[in-house]
């Protein structure tokens, strides 16, 4: 399963979102330094290294903003160990303001 | 790792503004990085900003500080506060002007 996939199911089981997009931003990020692969290496910005969540749910109601991304980055703890190493979270509880 | 833990403690708890980024405040070196520095700098706050690209151990040692998976990372008055999103939303929404102003950090156009 693809990392892409997996996040979504993970996000998908565990909050029961209204809305959910996992966006994979990798090629966004070609020619930056790519973390685990040494400083001299350019990353190509091929394969899942950077996404974006956007997710509204109701479990987000009440929660501040660090305890929401604290408890998505615990529920993609594995993705984050296996390389995708930035996750950008949109976290919003329905009724809330969103960037769109 | 007690040695890496003692100099961020040191740090967060001995500068009022302190940002754990990649690269430098004059030379961001990702783009998360670089938001929060245009941040901080449109509110006229003084901080000091750490590059943890120049040591692995630091790099790994602030994530377990703060139990935090990622960089930037934005400590005020010794309290980590978040990284870019959640310092982008909270500057959109004027929440990161009042928390500085809440904790007597100096800020240009309060």
């Amino acid at each position: 399963m693809s990392m892409k996939a997996s996040m979504e199911t993970k996000l998908q089981t565990a909050y029961a979102p209204e809305q959910l997009e996992v966006i994979n931003e990798s090629h966004l990020h070609a020619g930056h330094h790519h973390e685990d692969s040494g400083h001299h290496v350019m990353y190509d910005g091929t394969g899942e290294t950077h996404f974006r969540v956007r997710i509204v749910s109701s479990a987000f109601e009440g929660m501040s903003r660090i305890d929401r991304h604290r408890s998505i980055n615990a529920l993609l703890a594995d993705e984050l160990k296996a390389g995708v190493h930035a996750l950008a979270l949109e976290p919003a509880a329905p009724g809330e303001k969103t960037r769109r | 790792m007690s040695g890496i833990k003692d100099f961020i403690d040191n740090e967060v708890k001995n500068n009022d503004v302190v940002l754990f980024m990649k690269g430098t405040p004059g030379f961001p070196q990702c783009g998360f990085s670089g938001q929060v520095v245009q941040i901080l700098d449109y509110v006229g706050v003084d901080y000091k900003g750490i590059d943890v690209l120049t040591s692995m151990e630091l790099r790994q040692g602030i994530k377990e500080y703060s139990n935090w998976p990622t960089i930037p990372q934005l400590y005020v008055k010794g309290e980590f506060i978040g990284g870019c999103d959640i310092i982008r939303e909270m500057f959109q929404a004027g929440e990161l002007q009042a928390l500085f102003e809440g904790k007597g950090v100096a800020t240009k156009a309060a």
